[in-house]
């Protein structure tokens, strides 16, 4: 039995989706920018053998 | 040795503060907690980095790298100060996985994602082993086995030989593992030269005895919840005085250690003025923490506050002496 005040379950998805979203977005920007690096890094490998 | 039941069993008891996470041990033993993922945020899992360690080790590699002979393409300097400041944050997630228990029970650390219940032990864990493996890999594509090589190791110091073997064990933990936050330097210069020379050792060693003061003067007012944790830090196990004396000595080994770079032709005026200075400076703050008012016991009467000041300069140090480092040889010493 809970004795939590009426909303608090909601409050709480709420937050988890709002946490769960900046996880996300935190995620897509580090994915992006080591494809950047990476494609940045090739480009400097190559060049140096070419 | 630890009692990894009890540790896990206190794992899944720990209060999770908002009071919504349900701990369930999974059937094939795995910690599973769907609620504490739930709860953490970005900033949780950038906080397993500890970042603020993190910008010092960022700052003394890069100094490595500026200070090395010969260049280094922008981009592969880019990804070989990234490569150190993962590969120092994975160590510091594992270090916070596998302190867990003692970070609850100290005020400094309670509130870190793992003992706050925010993230699941397990999680931290894979995401340092993840972060250290990829920083490695990271590091030897973009400079060399070299640089690679003693990033591996200097992360496998921190978690092997400093959180795992020294930390709980005796109170020359931070003397013997503070070597592993000596190394960024010799990282930095590896990553240009792929080789080690005589400068990256000298601020190797000036990290490493600037070490002891730096963490005892922390000690001395965090003895309280070292002492809750068991944790054998100095203060805990000698007293406040020794420890304020051990401040003293390993200051008087810093200063002159720090004049080497000069003295041995490495750097020049400008750096060996800057030393002197703030050698200066740094044996005047350990000075006051040992002449700090104390009662019979060695216990403060002015809260610490020496230590608390020498604490903080010791930080302000390390940055300067190394930015010291930087504007001589931007200063047109070396030619």
């Amino acid at each position: 039995m809970s004795g939590r005040m009426p909303g608090a379950d909601e409050q709480a998805a709420a937050l988890a989706a709002r946490r769960r979203r900046g996880r996300n977005w935190a995620l897509l920007a580090v994915l992006i920018g080591l494809s950047v690096l990476f494609y940045a890094m090739t480009l400097v490998k190559l060049g140096h053998r070419g | 040795m630890r009692d990894s039941t009890a540790l896990f069993a206190a794992a899944l008891t720990t209060d999770r503060g908002m009071g919504v996470a349900r701990s369930v041990p999974a059937p094939d033993g795995v910690f599973a907690d769907p609620g504490a993922f739930g709860q953490s945020s970005a900033g949780d899992w950038f906080a397993l980095l500890k970042p603020r360690v993190m910008s010092l080790v960022v700052f003394t590699g890069l100094v490595g790298l500026l200070l090395a002979p010969g260049s280094l393409n922008p981009v592969l300097a880019l990804a070989a100060i990234l490569a150190i400041a993962v590969g120092a944050g994975a160590a510091g997630a594992i270090n916070m996985w596998y302190d867990r228990d003692i970070d609850a029970l100290m005020r400094r650390t309670a509130q870190r994602p793992v003992p706050a219940g925010r993230i699941a032990p397990e999680a931290a864990l894979g995401f340092g082993v993840t972060l250290s493996v990829a920083s490695v890999v990271l590091m030897g594509l973009a400079t060399n086995a070299v640089a690679a090589f003693v990033l591996a190791l200097s992360i496998a110091f921190y978690v092997f030989v400093y959180t795992m073997w020294l930390k709980r064990r005796t109170p020359q933990n931070i003397v013997i593992g503070g070597a592993a936050g000596a190394f960024p330097p010799v990282i930095g210069w590896a990553a240009v030269t792929g080789s080690v020379d005589l400068l990256p050792v000298l601020m190797f060693a000036l990290i490493f005895a600037w070490t002891p003061p730096h963490f005892w003067s922390l000690s001395l007012f965090a003895h309280a919840d070292y002492a809750r944790a068991g944790v054998p830090m100095l203060p805990v196990v000698a007293g406040a005085r020794e420890t304020r004396r051990q401040v003293m000595l390993y200051t008087l080994v810093l200063v002159p250690l720090s004049l080497l770079p000069w003295a041995l032709g490495r750097a020049g005026a400008i750096y060996g003025a800057s030393a002197a200075v703030l050698g200066g400076f740094f044996l005047f703050s350990a000075w006051r923490v040992l002449r700090d008012a104390q009662d019979e016991r060695g216990v403060s009467r002015t809260g610490d506050a020496p230590a608390k000041a020498a604490f903080r300069f010791s930080i302000l140090y390390l940055f300067l002496i190394f930015a010291a480092l930087v504007a001589d040889r931007l200063g047109g010493w070396a030619g």
